[in-house]
């Protein structure tokens, strides 16, 4: 099975070892990975900020990008651009050419996880880690693609790992894309309220499918001075410890 | 504190935020009325199944609105009712005032109604010495504060329990007590009164129904009934999109109105009122008078996308719900529609010019969709008004009240971010840059608080790593080490 993979501008820019984590648990899972050098964005910031044909221009490349390379699906280790890629066509309203071709396209775009349980039919990908972790709901992969299970499915299957269930995980780490700089205070206020949760739990690693939101969790604990890391699932996935 | 206006809801989200007795009162939001919600919502067997009957139901009135107010008018008009149509608030209040002088009334009683706070009604009877009484004990509290109401349901939220035994010391002159019981008992006997001596009773309506003129007000209690039935004249004001087809159809949203709005299964009280009484020797008002007011409902009638907006039942289940109204509360969105609905609504009702700030005023995580009744989608709303915001064209939201004010910057931005992503090699070199010149702001791996001239060039870094430390760029992006690994 051929799988394209769609790198998020923040995975490919930060935490470059997201994508090399799922690149190997893909393999891993019997699945030949490719990867188009041209891509770069699914436009999701101008498109949450309301900036429609910018937005629009980044879907057009995206969409053109990975109709190429005979890949059977398109798979990213992130939630919210993957919900991006099943909006797509609502940026193609007038245009029903484009919009069918949106529509294709999102019928074989997978969120990692989701990919993992639901499409491959894995929950044992392998993995150890030792010691407790959570798992913090980011809110696109719950809310817009409907995955709640499947990502606490994966985390069981990692040996060695104790799961324990975050209080309050379903609700927002308080990141919101621009929102967390137009309204800092507000965006902070609600972060305090996950990290509460988070240190509460005890553990040593926090998990979550999207980079935001573990960049705004992670960027409070370390200013914390905290000792919980935050991890991808496909970090966690890929760990062999 | 300023005038708190939908205009300058960063400033009032700030003061929010910095004021620990409203906080406190916030803090049990969300796992009361949440966690009272869901336990509710468990004793129905469809949940889901009734939120796409009641979500149907709406689509059908609004796809036929002319012919279900047609009906609903004429089946009102049959049993006694007056009705009278205004265009917008200000005739809505002019109505009711002009009603309320004609019968040479003075003595006032009003039960919650969102429909006559959304106009600004008590202001404009107050301005010609005509003050109601308002009788629902939250909207009483509010009235007697001289403040707004902070939710759509319970309306005094904001308000600890020792705010309110001060108030009552102070204008209603008993004991300071936190006994409940005393409060309330107080409030009663006032309140009383006032029913007794009322000449015209306001209320709002939950819903009209088309097939029988009736219309239903929900409550807890018992003073809106007093209110529709003890004054000899009753004036109900109705947006024009309350209206339901079907009496069958209240089956529906009686199940999940009261279960999403107050975990309830159902409200103490339900009045259906179908017109006026018919015998001398009949108990409740000689006339009653319906105020079907538009007030830009037809404009958000007119696009596909905003329709929904007026599938709302009032419920107040998003505000419970939403990670942003739980930490900067009601007052914070200038508006009678606070939370995610008002961030919707308030920019359709006054104009995006005013309300600008408000569709950004949310993180978009759609904990209000997963609640909504009526499964309005809450996120694509606020992304509609959003683009209306930065395009300035719009169905009439952005074009009313004037232009909203142009983003320069935040354009320039995302224009050039369209380019450079657009183009491997500039989004290539970009990180490369960037990757060089992130030296100066990195220290242990991670880019702390950054201040002086760099917080004043790059304002979203500064806001961000003012509480939050950002990361570094990695020393090689992910598609350098795959094509490493390529070549390999």
């Amino acid at each position: 099975m051929r799988v394209s993979l769609f790198i998020t501008c923040l995975i490919d820019q930060l935490w470059p070892s997201v994508g090399s984590s799922a690149v190997e648990v893909l393999r891993r899972a019997g699945c030949e990975v490719v990867f188009d050098e041209r891509q770069t964005c699914c436009g999701q910031p101008a498109f949450n900020t309301g900036y429609r044909a910018e937005a629009r221009r980044l879907a057009r490349r995206f969409i053109e990008i990975f109709e190429e390379g005979g890949a059977d699906y398109v798979v990213s280790p992130s939630g919210s651009c993957t919900a991006m890629a099943h909006h797509f066509h609502e940026l193609f309203a007038d245009d029903e050419a484009w919009r069918r071709r949106a529509e294709a396209l999102a019928a074989r775009t997978y969120e990692f996880g989701g990919f993992l349980v639901n499409v491959l039919k894995v929950e044992d990908v392998g993995a150890s880690f030792k010691g407790r972790v959570t798992w913090h709901d980011a809110c696109h992969g719950l809310r817009d693609l409907g995955l709640r299970e499947e990502p606490r499915r994966l985390i069981r299957g990692v040996r060695g790992a104790e799961f324990v269930e975050l209080a309050n995980a379903d609700s927002c780490c308080g990141f919101g894309g621009t929102f967390s700089v137009k309204y800092p205070e507000i965006s902070v206020a609600i972060l305090d309220n996950k990290i509460d949760a988070i240190e509460k739990a005890g553990v040593r690693a926090v998990v979550s499918g999207d980079a935001s939101c573990l960049m705004q969790i992670g960027g409070r604990l370390t200013r914390n001075n905290s000792s919980v890391k935050t991890m991808h699932l496909a970090e966690l996935l890929a760990s062999r410890e | 504190m300023h005038q708190q206006t939908s205009e300058t809801f960063d400033r009032n989200a700030r003061e929010a935020l910095a004021d620990v007795q409203l906080r406190g009162a916030l803090r049990n939001l969300a796992t009361t009325f949440g966690g009272r919600r869901k336990e509710a919502i468990a004793t129905v067997e469809d949940w889901e199944g009734l939120r796409d009957r009641a979500r149907a139901a709406k689509d059908e009135t609004l796809a036929h609105l002319d012919k279900y107010l047609e009906q609903f008018v004429g089946n009102a008009e049959k049993a006694g009712a007056q009705i009278h149509w205004a265009r917008d608030g200000a005739e809505a209040c002019r109505i009711v005032l002009d009603l309320i002088r004609a019968r040479g009334a003075s003595r006032l009683v009003k039960s919650k109604s969102m429909a006559t706070e959304e106009i600004h009604l008590n202001a404009a009877l107050e301005a010609e010495g005509l003050a109601p009484v308002e009788t629902d004990l939250g909207e009483w509290i509010i009235q007697l504060a001289h403040e707004t109401p902070s939710h759509i349901v319970v309306p005094a939220i904001h308000k600890s329990k020792r705010q309110i035994a001060e108030l009552f010391a102070e204008k209603v002159g008993i004991e300071p007590t936190d006994d409940v019981a005393v409060l309330t008992g107080a409030a009663r006997r006032i309140l009383r009164r006032s029913f007794a001596e009322a000449e015209v009773g306001i209320s709002g309506v939950n819903f009209g129904v088309a097939e029988t003129g009736t219309i239903l007000i929900l409550e807890n209690e018992g003073n809106a009934r007093l209110t529709t039935s003890l004054p000899r004249t009753h004036i109900a004001v109705m947006g024009i999109e309350k209206v339901i087809p079907k009496f069958t159809d209240l089956d529906v949203f009686l199940k999940l109105l009261p279960r999403s709005g107050t975990g309830q299964r159902l409200t103490a009280y339900q009045s259906l009122i179908t017109g006026t009484k018919r015998r001398p020797e009949d108990e409740g008002p000689e006339e009653l008078h319906l105020v079907l007011m538009d007030n830009g409902r037809s404009r958000m009638l007119s696009h596909p996308v905003t329709r929904q907006s007026l599938a709302c039942i009032r419920c107040g289940a998003c505000l419970n719900a939403c990670p942003v109204y739980q930490q900067v509360g009601g007052h914070a969105y200038g508006s009678v529609y606070p939370g995610p609905i008002g961030a919707v609504i308030t920019p359709q009702l006054s104009g995006l010019k005013q309300s600008a700030q408000l569709p950004y005023a949310s993180s978009l995580c759609g904990a209000c969709r997963e609640v909504c009744p009526v499964k309005i989608d809450i996120p694509e709303l606020l992304l509609h008004l959003r683009a209306e915001v930065t395009e300035g064209t719009a169905a009439g939201t952005a074009a009313q009240h004037g232009p909203v004010k142009s983003r320069p910057l935040e354009r320039l931005a995302f224009g050039l971010y369209a380019r450079a992503w657009s183009s491997p090699t500039l989004y290539l070199w970009g990180a490369r840059v960037a990757r060089l010149l992130q030296g100066a702001v990195v220290r242990k791996g991670r880019i702390g608080k950054v201040g002086g001239l760099l917080a004043k060039l790059a304002p979203p870094l500064a806001a961000w790593t003012e509480w939050r430390d950002a990361p570094p760029l990695a020393p090689r992006t992910f598609r350098e080490q795959w094509r490493e690994e390529q070549k390999r």
